[in-house]
């Protein structure tokens, strides 16, 4: 019986595994769609994601712990990885992730208590002439300061406030 | 001069319709019409060297394929994650089908049978706008069966990886794309090698801005390519300018006609300030720091003229530092990159980084000793050339070259008051 993923994502699924000749080279392809469904890599995510590429649930875990992009935590609806290596800090990054972290009053990798932003700093993004810049659920967001950031988190907490009203 | 951002001159080339009239998928007709290996001779002719940072000779990678083998790949490397480093990001935005042609000629050359394009996992929204145009070069018959009716077929897919800079590593990207943790491999057997690459095929692994360059070579032969730049450096190399200057961003140049002070001062157009520059980071994290004197910043950027200053062209990423830059933090910023970074598998890395990060953190807070910094150069000596693959030795050069030109930044720290207070 297929499983919960297969089920919902089956064309998704078929397309990924069509691309390779050995079907576990998919994992990674399938670790996205599990954390897409269950907003981060859960057990169950892990279990449905070995069942279809006949892996064990232990390589598949081992596998999602070892990539920074897969969240082994549920994170909130916004998940804001600034970006503090040397090329952006030179630009003010470290100061700029300080603030959000402040602003929003939460620690290194914390959520707010509404659930609706996480933020924790990240390694190079590729970005480093369009710093202080981070990526919103791995869309990035570029030449960013305090105005536009909190313009930006009030038009997510609006949105937010939309879809659950 | 632009050969690879082509969308300065001409507006839109990103959509496969005006790359297509503009030139377009020439060089790859051409080269399916030649003999496979007259396209790697050609290519070998042009002294195209690999972009990702090792600047390995192109045509003779491809040539070390063994033609005899029924399964051969090419992986474009896409990973793009040393620190300062978005040159191929810019290519595959605005001028994607110069890469996936480059690739094409390349599969042609060695008759793969598929091109696997690896990217990194941030590259979430540029993979998947890649997905579309492949699709308009395949409705166009350039991927896929019998390709513009040469009987021969290749398929081009990408891949995302997911925050893993180690999978910018060659073999650790195979792993990764194998799904197998990203870790590098014992070599030999190398990729190139039946057994050493991708699913054990023989596989040409090549970075974006390496293959960018091949359309051009094709269409206009190595002669011509050999006439830009110099010659142990032909064609143009594509510097991500970043750090302190007033216009950072991408400049393609021709190699050896600039200098740093040409790149900073007329292209980046100074220190925000008027500051002074203090130090420059040639190839984003991996690369040796120089201070910047004036021979070094009249040395012409070239792989060979770098190497008389004591550092290398490597990716091109130049971060430049003005004079308010403690180095020591500079320096404890990219331990920091690689400490995170390093895969874990052997051991001098693993425990390297974390010891000099830690020995770093100690001096910053201004409890060091005058024998840390012997101890910095002690474990980073110690790592260099012990491990699988070059995140080792990455992560060793710089903080020693750190030391080696900047001692007095870490003086200030271990011989200052607070240390003497720490009880040294």
């Amino acid at each position: 019986m297929p499983n919960k993923l297969e089920e919902k994502y089956a064309d998704r699924i078929a397309h990924h595994l069509s691309k390779y000749p050995d079907k576990r080279s998919a994992v990674m392809p399938l670790l996205y769609i599990a954390q897409e469904e269950y907003g981060w890599v859960s057990p169950e995510g892990i279990r449905d994601v070995a069942e279809i590429i006949d892996m064990d649930p232990t390589q598949v875990k081992s596998i999602a712990g070892f990539y920074t992009m897969y969240s082994e935590k549920p994170k909130g609806k916004y998940w804001l990885q600034v970006c503090t290596d040397l090329a952006c800090a030179l630009r003010g990054a470290d100061e700029f992730h300080a603030w959000l972290k402040d602003h929003l009053n939460v620690e290194e990798g914390g959520t707010t208590e509404d659930g609706i932003f996480t933020v924790e700093h990240v390694m190079c993004l590729a970005a480093c002439d369009k710093a202080p810049m981070m990526q919103c659920n791995f869309h990035f967001v570029e030449n960013l300061d305090k105005v536009k950031m909190q313009e930006l988190l009030d038009k997510w907490r609006e949105e937010t406030a939309a879809t659950e009203s | 001069m632009n050969i690879i951002y082509r969308e300065k001159d001409v507006p839109n080339i990103r959509e496969f319709d005006v790359y297509a009239k503009n030139q377009g998928y020439a060089g790859f007709k051409k080269a399916l019409s030649m003999d496979p290996k007259d396209v790697i001779n050609e290519v070998k002719a042009s002294n195209l060297r690999g972009r990702g940072g090792a600047g390995f000779p192109t045509g003779v990678k491809w040539s070390f394929i063994p033609q005899s083998e029924p399964v051969k790949y090419v992986v474009v490397n896409a990973d793009e994650s040393e620190t300062a480093t978005f040159k191929d990001r810019q290519i595959m935005e605005n001028n994607p089908h110069q890469m996936i042609e480059g690739a094409l000629i390349c599969a042609w050359a060695i008759q793969a049978t598929a091109v696997y394009i690896y990217l990194r996992g941030e590259f979430w929204d540029i993979a998947h706008e890649l997905d579309k145009e492949i699709e308009k070069a395949r409705e166009a018959g350039w991927i896929g069966k019998d390709i513009q009716g040469s009987g021969w077929d290749c398929e081009v897919y990408t891949h995302l990886g997911a925050g893993a800079y180690i999978c910018g590593e060659e073999s650790a990207l195979l792993n990764s794309l194998e799904g197998l943790l990203g870790q590098p491999r014992v070599r030999p057997p190398f990729p190139a090698q039946k057994g050493g690459g991708l699913y054990k095929e023989p596989t040409v692994v090549n970075n974006v801005e390496t293959l960018a360059n091949v359309p051009y070579i094709m269409r206009e032969g190595a002669d011509e390519y050999k006439k830009i730049g110099t010659e142990k450096s032909t064609g143009t190399k594509i510097f991500c300018l970043s750090g302190h200057v007033n216009k950072p961003g991408n400049y393609e140049l021709e190699m050896g006609k600039v200098t740093f002070r040409d790149l900073i001062f007329e292209h980046g157009g100074g220190i925000p300030g008027g500051k002074q520059v203090k130090a420059i980071l040639p190839s984003g994290g991996s690369g040796p720091i120089v201070p910047a004197t004036d021979e070094v910043l009249d040395t012409p950027l070239t792989y060979e003229d770098l190497q008389t200053v004591g550092t290398i062209l490597g990716s091109a990423s130049v971060m430049v530092l003005d004079e308010t830059v403690d180095i020591t933090w500079a320096a404890s910023k990219m331990t920091k990159f690689f400490k995170h970074e390093s895969c874990g598998k052997c051991t001098p890395c693993r425990e390297g980084t974390y010891w000099l990060d830690k020995v770093l953190d100690r001096i910053l807070a201004g409890e060091g000793k005058p024998s840390d910094v012997d101890l910095i150069n002690d474990v980073a000596g110690n790592m260099q050339g012990t491990t699988l693959c070059a995140l080792g030795d990455f992560a060793a050069n710089p903080i020693l070259a750190t030391i080696q030109h900047f001692p007095d930044d870490f003086k200030t720290h271990v011989e200052g008051d607070a240390a003497l207070a720490a009880g040294d």
